[in-house]
């Protein structure tokens, strides 16, 4: 059985349709990407997967069990599905550390040495260990979504939207968020991506 | 582009010959003269003033330094504002005699830039003057009444006493305020179908506050609560009931200024937050509550000054303050220098918090321009 399956969805705002009876299953460990100009639905398409948004009719299903409709604890959805934003969102009162440990912590419950711990993996992991104390906006735009995507990671999501992740960025801070894509996909991550680049696709 | 054609050249050097005929220096000889002449007139009034007012003073039993000083140094002020327009009216005569255009240019531009300085401080001396004539008119009237040194100085220990009272007052209720503000605020702020009552009670609740006239809450609850004979409730002190009315009505005050910085958080942050699982009271206590306390510190910092000011209040509802002190200071001597006391203790501990609330805002204004 596919991990997410995406049956007969289509959303409208009043009487614009922004999808359109869209079917499509998504099985563990794959890569799908989104490709199409801005504003074609695709970012729609993620928050209605993590319910920040609902569809209009049609279903979703995880592992088989609907998400979709009420009655859905959408907090512990959202703590199976991570979602990394075009414009990073990292928390700007909080230090890239504090930003990753808000969650587990939180909501997980993981002690706090422990989740310090699993964070410094893998920001070691992805090169940005010394700035685990700075505060976001001391960071270039391609440090914040790297940082994002480990805020993403510390939840051990099953599945990982990327929603235009490298768009706000520079043309060379590009390949730096890219290798870490790559990497995820290498290691069995199942995402989805939303892109308009064909190149960031292939 | 095309070599330049015969009629157009000419036209071009008879443009450049006007422009230069035009660009004539400027000595703003008229403006350095006026201003001179003003600063002589100023320094006269000034120094015919400090002499009398000095001399009022003497009679008045003042010691002789004190009367004399800061006549003398506003004569002194006075002078060096002469000497500026001088200089000023110096550099425009020089300004005319040189043969160096742009030598002149510069001196025209001092001249005119000291004339500009020596008039405003020879405006800001006639005001100063016409203010310590205001004083000792009418046989000193003015100074007698809100400026009786000897009752200024037999009083101040109980009106700074009282004064205790205010900053107590304002202590309690800064910190009751924070909370209570918060707490209706987020209220306020309450998300859906389910949120709505308490949204709807909030909403009523600083209506209501903010309608109502401070001074009318404070008799209303002061001398009302008492007369309910509820248990606890109608037996506080004044000063308690004080508290709670000012509370009240800055409660809902406040909680406008929370509510601006709540809904000022980018939604895009709560987003963020709802999509790691977190429920709406983490996401509101970890992440929206603190961005919105950044942004807003300098307008609460702004609502605190205006609140402990209108501690004076109180008095209405009998409770011994520096305002009720005083007042009966003044009544007893049948002059209002006591109250000055008040004016001038209010004032000292509010000037140090409206300079850290620009300070404040300075700093927020310059991480924003760093792109934070």
């Amino acid at each position: 059985m596919a991990l997410l399956e995406i049956d007969h969805v289509t959303k409208h705002y009043g009487t614009r349709e922004v999808i359109s009876d869209l079917s499509q299953d998504v099985s563990e460990h794959e890569v799908i990407c989104l490709i199409g100009p801005s504003g074609c639905g695709k970012f729609t398409l993620l928050r209605c997967i993590n319910r920040l948004e609902e569809i209009s009719t049609g279903e979703i299903r995880i592992h088989g069990d609907r998400i979709t409709g009420p009655g859905v604890d959408l907090d512990r959805l959202r703590r199976h599905i991570g979602i990394v934003f075009q414009g990073y969102n990292l928390f700007p009162h909080m230090t890239v550390l504090e930003n990753t440990l808000l969650a587990p912590i939180q909501v997980l419950g993981m002690n706090r040495n422990e989740a310090k711990d699993k964070a410094m993996v893998f920001l070691e992991r992805i090169g940005l260990a010394h700035k685990a104390d700075a505060y976001p906006d001391r960071l270039s735009g391609g440090q914040q979504q790297r940082v994002a995507i480990v805020r993403a990671l510390m939840m051990d999501p099953m599945l990982l939207l990327l929603d235009e992740i490298t768009s706000a960025l520079d043309p060379e801070l590009v390949s730096e968020v890219l290798d870490i894509v790559r990497d995820l996909a290498a290691r069995g991550m199942t995402m989805i991506l939303a892109t308009h680049e064909m190149g960031f696709a292939r | 582009m095309t070599a330049p054609h015969a009629p157009e050249a000419r036209d071009e050097e008879g443009r450049a010959a006007a422009w230069r005929a035009r660009s004539v220096t400027r000595t703003h000889r008229s403006r350095a003269g006026f201003t001179l002449a003003i600063a002589a007139l100023t320094f006269l009034a000034v120094a015919v003033s400090a002499q009398h007012i000095g001399d009022f003073a003497v009679a008045q039993g003042f010691s002789s330094l004190a009367a004399t000083a800061p006549g003398l140094l506003t004569v002194i002020a006075a002078a060096l504002v002469l000497i500026m327009a001088g200089h000023a009216f110096a550099k425009s005569l020089a300004a005319g005699r040189s043969a160096d255009q742009y030598a002149a240019r510069a001196l025209g531009a001092e001249a005119s830039m000291g004339s500009w300085k020596a008039m405003s401080w020879s405006a800001a001396l006639l005001i100063l003057t016409a203010a310590g004539w205001f004083m000792v008119v009418n046989d000193a009237a003015v100074s007698r009444t809100f400026f009786d040194l000897v009752v200024i100085r037999d009083s101040a220990l109980k009106v700074l006493r009282a004064f205790g009272t205010n900053v107590m007052i304002f202590a309690i209720f800064a910190v009751l305020i924070l909370i209570w503000s918060l707490l209706v605020a987020i209220a306020r702020t309450l998300p859906g179908e389910a949120g709505r009552p308490l949204r709807f009670l909030a909403v009523v609740y600083g209506d209501l506050f903010r309608g109502l006239p401070a001074i009318i809450t404070i008799y209303l609850i002061g001398f009302g609560l008492p007369l309910t004979d509820l248990p606890f409730l109608s037996d506080l002190s004044s000063t308690s009931y004080a508290i709670i009315a000012l509370t009240l009505t800055y409660g809902a005050y406040t909680s406008e200024v929370y509510r601006s910085g709540i809904e000022g958080v980018h939604h895009s942050q709560v987003a963020a937050a709802r999509s790691l699982g977190l429920s709406h009271a983490r996401t509101m206590r970890f992440v929206v509550v603190p961005l919105a306390i950044r942004n807003i510190i300098p307008s609460l910092m702004n609502n605190c000054i205006s609140l402990q000011k209108d501690t004076a209040l109180v008095a209405i509802i009998g409770t011994i303050d520096a305002f009720n002190q005083s007042k009966i200071i003044a009544a007893n001597n049948f002059n209002l220098s006591a109250v000055t006391t008040v004016a001038i203790l209010f004032i000292a501990i509010t000037i140090p918090q409206a300079r850290l609330v620009d300070r404040l805002s300075d700093r927020d204004r310059r991480r924003m321009r760093a792109g934070g």
